[in-house]
């Protein structure tokens, strides 16, 4: 409710207040707009869901939505999406003797080397894992 | 005066429907994959692999039943949902490497890069490419020439000849050079000239784009039209079809679909022609257009010739033209219970929105009232503004229904993966 809320509330807001300026007009602020906070390119921009719990001990929890950019290039100690024989898998990118690597953070589960010949592919870099508290 | 040549490029999207599928499902990369329209009825668009097992674009899918088992070739049903977005975001990022741009179809567009040519287009049209693959993950390629006649047809090379790598440029090339490549094309590629066309110019002696590019323009208006004598210009270089950046509004809008299973009662073809006026108003708002009359039709199966069968429409024009959704549902129902008939089983309805003009150039009709107009724009922009934002259909007109019967078959349809929170993909935290 509360968002559709917001969608009309602009709309009528604008319409009342034609004709009636206000000294409160200084004081106006667009309202924090999570889109914007969250999104940087929003083409290149996509949203996928974690299953599983091997990245939990980064904080990245079953459940959790995950806000993806694909415009930025990856860098070592990023959340990135990989596409490991063809199924998408969040892990860390890093070094490891100089050649990349894919890590779970977990110890529990074994570094992936990432082989420049093979069909791994990172698919996105990861900036926001979003995790809900309440129902 | 120096005059530069212009430097029109077509930007398209490589077999965009399966592309925008292996996006999210990378499995699918370097597989047979093929796309059936909507009603899962025939095949829309295929991947290169298929293409290779010589299955044709349009055949119906129950004819190619064995070779689809035969060569493990996955099938999806169409999912409009997430191509549209996916085009979307691919107009917007070729929209930063031009200020002009026309959008021609759903997976290509004009850009002009007059202007550019400080820059080395091939490398220009290069970037186009990564940024896109990048970004979205869709493969495109770039064709460029003087005029959009030269454009359509690098693009055709640069898809077809490996050798360019995507990005074909026309003006770097010597006349000498272009005539040769233009004489190794068959003619029908042309932009515009269809198989009927070529059986003529065949008639004419014409088989190559060499041909058509060295007839006289003259004598081709006469034996065919205007067209065509535009067609020979834009491939000697001379650009005569402008961009056209804001698309014309279009004549008339029309909505239909075919049933996944036969209907008979006036209820459930009520619930369907409701949900198709409700897109259909969606999209004349969104052209800021208003429409004059609406047409509604109701067909029986007439492949299924010992059923009895009964087609017929009605065109119900509007007390004043407009682009409110009651209005238009009003009308659409009122002709759909005069033309309804028990007894028959319906396989397809429709309407469709005729005598659009610009909403802005409206005139002040018999019912116009000033506060009722303000009331209806401002509750059809906030149910757009909803809708756009949390989903098509998250509010709905009475009578839409939610049990949809009649719905269309689509039995192999990926999610929408980009428009709906509950549809996206999965990331695996598991290994
Ligand atoms: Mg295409």
């Amino acid at each position: 409710m509360p968002d559709i809320l917001e969608t009309l509330l602009p709309v009528f807001g604008s319409a009342v207040s034609a004709g009636f300026p206000s000294p409160a007009d200084d004081y106006i602020e667009s309202r924090i707009d999570m889109n914007e906070y969250l999104i940087q390119h929003k083409e290149a921009t996509f949203f996928l869901r974690v299953q599983g719990d091997s990245m939990n001990q980064l904080g990245i929890l079953d459940g959790d939505l995950l806000v993806v950019d694909r415009s930025i290039p990856v860098e070592v100690g990023n959340i990135v999406i990989a596409a490991i024989d063809g199924e998408f898998t969040v892990k860390q990118f890093a070094l490891s003797e100089g050649n990349p690597i894919l890590k779970a953070a977990n110890p529990a589960y074994k570094d992936i080397s990432i082989d420049p010949d093979g069909d791994l592919e990172i698919w996105g870099v990861v900036r926001w894992a979003i995790h809900k508290l309440w129902p | 005066m120096a005059v530069t040549r212009p430097s029109i490029a077509l930007v398209d999207c490589n077999n965009f429907y399966v592309s925008c599928e292996r996006v999210f499902n990378p499995k699918l990369n370097n597989k047979p994959v093929l796309v059936l329209s909507n009603n899962d009825g025939c095949v829309i668009a295929r991947s290169q692999e298929v293409k290779d097992l010589g299955i044709k674009m349009g055949v119906p899918w129950f004819k190619i039943q064995t070779l689809v088992k035969h060569h493990n070739i996955v099938v999806f049903s169409s999912n409009y949902t997430l191509y549209a977005d996916m085009s979307n975001r691919v107009m917007q990022i070729i929209s930063h490497f031009s200020p002009n741009q026309e959008i021609y179809s759903i997976d290509e567009c004009f850009l002009d890069l007059t202007g550019f040519q400080h820059l080395n287009l091939i490398d220009h049209g290069q970037r186009i490419r990564a940024t896109i693959k990048q970004f979205v993950g869709l493969p495109v390629c770039v064709g460029i020439g003087a005029s959009k006649t030269q454009a359509k047809l690098a693009n055709h090379l640069a898809k077809k000849r490996p050798a360019f790598e995507g990005v074909c440029d026309f003006n770097t090339l010597e006349p000498e050079g272009l005539d040769r490549l233009f004489s190794e094309i068959e003619v029908g590629e042309v932009w515009g000239v269809g198989s009927r066309t070529k059986k003529r110019l065949a008639e004419l002696s014409i088989h190559t784009v060499l041909d058509l590019k060295k007839s006289s323009p003259k004598v081709l208006r006469k034996q065919f039209s205007v067209v065509m004598e535009r067609t020979v210009r834009e491939l000697n270089g001379e650009s005569c079809i402008p961009l056209e950046e804001v698309a014309p509004p279009k004549e008339q809008l029309i909505c239909s679909r075919s049933f996944g299973a036969p209907v008979f009662s006036l209820i459930d073809l009520t619930q369907a022609v409701i949900t198709y006026t409700t897109r259909a108003a969606e999209k004349l708002r969104q052209q800021k257009s208003v429409a004059a009359l609406v047409y509604v039709f109701i067909e029986t199966n007439r492949f299924k010739v010992n059923e009895p069968q009964y087609n017929n429409g009605l065109l119900v024009p509007l007390p004043e033209p407009g682009n409110d959704t009651r209005l238009l549902v009003g009308a659409a129902l009122t002709g759909l219970k005069r033309i309804y008939k028990p007894g028959f089983a319906y396989k397809k309805a429709g309407i469709m929105l005729n005598d659009l003009s610009c909403a802005d150039a409206k005139q002040k009709g018999l019912f116009e009232d000033a506060e009722l107009q303000a009331h209806s724009k401002s509750l059809m922009q906030a149910i757009d503004k909803i809708n756009g934002i949390m989903g098509s259909g998250t509010i709905k007109f009475t009578g839409e229904g939610l049990k949809k019967r009649w719905q269309a078959k689509a039995e192999r349809k990926t999610p929408a993966y980009t428009t709906r929170i509950d549809e996206i993909p999965i990331a695996y935290a598991i290994g």
